[in-house]
C-alpha cells in the first residue's frame, strides 16, 4: 500500500493551488485527477479576478500563466423579450491593473498542473477515486479499484459534486436551489474580429453579462467572454426552477434556451461568421454562504466548489478566486498540523478560522442574502421588461406627441408592477446588496 | 443549431459500461414530476414506449444536474471510470 503525506483528489484549481502551496513548503503531497489531463472535465464561463488571490499564491506565478484576455471592458445587458438596455464600465485602470482575465480550462488547469509538479507535487491524471478510507472518525486515505493510498490528510477538490465530501458529511448539500446549470459554447473566431467587434485593443478583453427574459423568468442570466481567438458563449440556469418547468407543457429545455440567446440580435451580431467548436456544461453552486457546508473533520478539508465556495451576484459571477484562495489556505493549515503532529479535526479547524478571516467568507458573508433575493422571478421579467419598455419611450420618436418622462415612467410602471411589489422588492434589494 | 450538432462538436471516449442507472421502480411508484426529463443539458433522458425513463449515457457532459435535479432516489449516477467520457479541449 502507498503512504503519502497528503492526497488531493481533484486536479482542478482549488487542488492544484493546494499542491503548488504544499510542493513549495517541501511536503509530500500526490494529487488525483480522474481526467486524462487536469482540465479536461472542467468547465468555467468564465473569468478569473486575479486580485484577490494574489496575496496567496507565489506572486510571480502568472507571469507565464496562459490566459486568454485581459478584461478591460464590463457590460451588463438587461434582456427583454424583444429588447434590451446596457450598461458599460471601462477605464484606464482595467487597463493599467491585472485585474482580471479570461481563461479556458483545459489549457489553464495543464499549466497550472505543470506549476505545481515543478515545485515537487505528484499529479497523477486517469485516476478516479472510488471512496474514502477511514479509522473510526478519521479519514485515513482514498480507495481506487483495489489500490489504497494512505494519507495523513485527504483534500477533496472534487468540485460541485463532491461525491467523497459528502460521503464524509463534509462541503455542500445537494440542494436544487442552490445549484444552477452552467452550459455554453467555445465559438471560434479570428483575434482582429473579436477586437474589432468588442471596441479592443490587442490583447484586451471584454466581459458582458446577461439578465432577464432570456431564462424565461428562471434565475439565470447570459455570459460573454472574449478569448484570444474564441468567445465563451453560455447561459447559467437555477436547477430548482429547471425542474419546475417539469410540470408545464411548453417545458424549454436548457439547450433551446442556449439557441434562442444565440438567435437574439444582442449576441447574432457578435457571434456571426463565428464556428462553434465546442459545447460544455457543469453544475454551479449558486447559493453563497448558505450552501457553505462543514469544511473538516479528522484528516480531511474540503476547498473550492466542493465546499460550496462561490458566489453569483448577476453583475460578477465569482468561484475560481475563492477556489484558489482556499486551496492555498488548506495548504498553510496542513503545513501548520505537520508542524504540531496533529491532523485532527482540532488542528484542522484553523482552516476554518483563516477562510472566515480571508475575503472568501467575507465576500460570502457581505452578500449572504442575495441568494433569496435572486429567487424572485420579478427580476428576470417584470423588470427587464420595464426598464427596455420605458427607455424605448424615451427614445423613440413616432408620429404622435411626446409625453412627459416622468409620466411615461409612471404609466409603464403601474402596467407592470403593483406599488406594493415594488416597496417590497425594493426592501428586499436594499437588505440584499 | 440543434442538440445533436452541439454535441458531435464535443470528444467523448465511450465506456463500454453505463455510468448511469435508473431504479424504474422508484422513479414509477414515487417521482412525478420527472424533472431529468427537462434539465438534461444534453436531453438523455427520454421515456421509452412504455413510459419508462431510459438514460443514455453516451453523450453525457458530466454535469451533475441530474443528480442535483433527481429527488427520488431514483438514479445512480457517478462519474464514468477514469480514461471516459467527455474530454474538453476548451473547457
Amino acid at each position: 500500500m502507498d503512504k503519502v503525506e497528503v492526497v488531493v483528489v481533484g486536479g482542478g484549481l482549488a487542488g492544484l493551488a493546494t499542491a503548488l502551496v504544499l510542493a513549495e513548503a517541501g511536503m509530500e503531497v500526490l494529487v488525483v485527477e480522474r481526467g486524462d489531463y487536469p482540465g479536461s472535465k472542467n468547465v468555467t464561463g468564465g473569468r478569473l479576478y486575479l486580485e484577490p488571490v494574489k496575496p496567496f499564491l507565489p506572486p510571480d506565478l502568472w507571469d507565464e500563466a496562459p490566459f486568454e484576455r485581459q478584461v478591460v471592458r464590463e457590460r451588463l445587458t438587461v434582456v427583454a423579450p424583444e429588447s434590451s438596455v446596457s450598461v458599460e464600465l471601462t477605464g484606464e485602470r482595467f487597463r493599467r491593473e491585472r485585474y482580471s482575465f479570461t481563461l479556458l480550462r483545459a489549457s489553464f488547469d495543464r499549466w497550472l498542473a505543470e506549476q505545481a509538479s515543478a515545485r515537487g507535487a505528484l499529479i497523477v491524471p486517469g485516476y478516479k477515486v472510488d471512496r474514502l478510507l477511514t479509522e473510526g472518525t478519521r479519514v485515513v486515505g482514498v480507495r481506487s479499484g483495489e489500490a489504497d493510498v494512505q494519507a495523513e490528510v485527504v483534500v477533496s477538490a472534487e468540485g460541485a459534486l463532491g461525491f467523497l465530501a459528502r460521503e464524509a458529511g463534509l462541503g455542500a448539500r445537494l440542494e436544487p436551489r442552490d445549484y444552477a446549470l452552467g452550459l455554453k459554447e467555445i465559438i471560434e473566431l479570428p483575434a482582429e474580429r473579436i477586437e474589432e467587434r468588442f471596441g479592443l485593443e490587442k490583447g484586451q478583453g471584454a466581459a458582458q453579462l446577461f439578465f432577464g427574459s432570456l431564462t424565461e423568468g428562471m434565475m439565470g442570466g447570459g455570459f460573454l467572454y472574449t478569448n484570444k481567438d474564441s468567445l465563451s458563449l453560455g447561459l447559467v440556469v437555477g436547477i430548482r426552477d429547471l425542474m419546475r418547468q417539469a410540470d408545464r407543457d411548453n417545458a424549454i429545455e436548457p439547450h433551446d434556451m442556449l439557441e434562442a440567446f444565440k438567435g437574439r440580435a444582442e449576441v447574432r451580431a457578435l457571434i456571426q461568421g463565428g464556428r462553434s467548436v465546442e459545447y460544455s456544461a457543469h453544475a454551479i453552486v449558486e447559493g453563497g454562504l448558505r450552501a457553505v457546508g462543514k469544511l473538516h473533520r479528522d484528516g480531511m478539508l474540503v476547498v473550492g466548489d466542493a465546499a460550496g465556495f462561490s458566489q453569483n451576484l448577476g453583475i460578477t459571477v465569482r468561484g475560481m478566486d475563492f477556489a484558489l484562495a482556499s486551496g492555498a489556505m488548506a495548504a498553510r493549515t496542513i503545513l501548520h498540523a505537520r508542524k504540531v503532529g496533529d491532523f485532527s479535526a482540532r488542528t484542522l479547524e484553523h482552516y476554518d478560522k483563516t477562510l472566515r478571516e480571508s475575503f472568501v467568507f467575507r465576500d460570502l458573508e457581505t452578500f449572504k442574502r442575495l441568494p433569496q433575493f435572486l429567487e424572485n422571478p420579478r427580476l428576470f421579467g417584470v423588470y427587464p421588461r420595464m426598464a427596455t419598455s420605458l427607455l424605448e419611450q424615451v427614445f423613440w420618436i413616432g408620429e404622435h406627441p411626446k409625453e412627459r418622462f416622468s409620466r411615461a415612467a409612471l404609466r409603464t410602471m403601474r402596467r407592470h408592477l403593483s406599488g406594493k411589489d415594488v416597496v417590497q422588492d425594493l426592501l428586499a434589494a436594499l437588505r440584499a446588496l | 443549431m440543434n442538440l445533436e450538432a452541439k454535441l458531435g462538436l464535443d470528444v467523448f471516449k465511450i465506456d463500454d459500461q453505463t455510468h448511469i442507472v435508473i431504479d424504474h421502480e422508484v422513479c414509477q411508484s414515487k417521482c412525478r414530476l420527472r424533472p431529468c426529463l427537462v434539465v438534461c443539458p444534453a436531453h438523455l433522458y427520454t421515456l421509452d414506449p412504455e413510459g419508462r425513463i431510459q438514460a443514455d449515457f453516451e453523450g453525457c457532459l458530466e454535469c451533475g444536474t441530474c443528480l442535483i435535479a433527481c429527488q427520488e432516489g431514483g438514479l445512480t449516477w457517478r462519474y464514468p471510470r477514469a480514461g471516459h467520457g467527455v474530454q474538453y479541449r476548451f473547457g
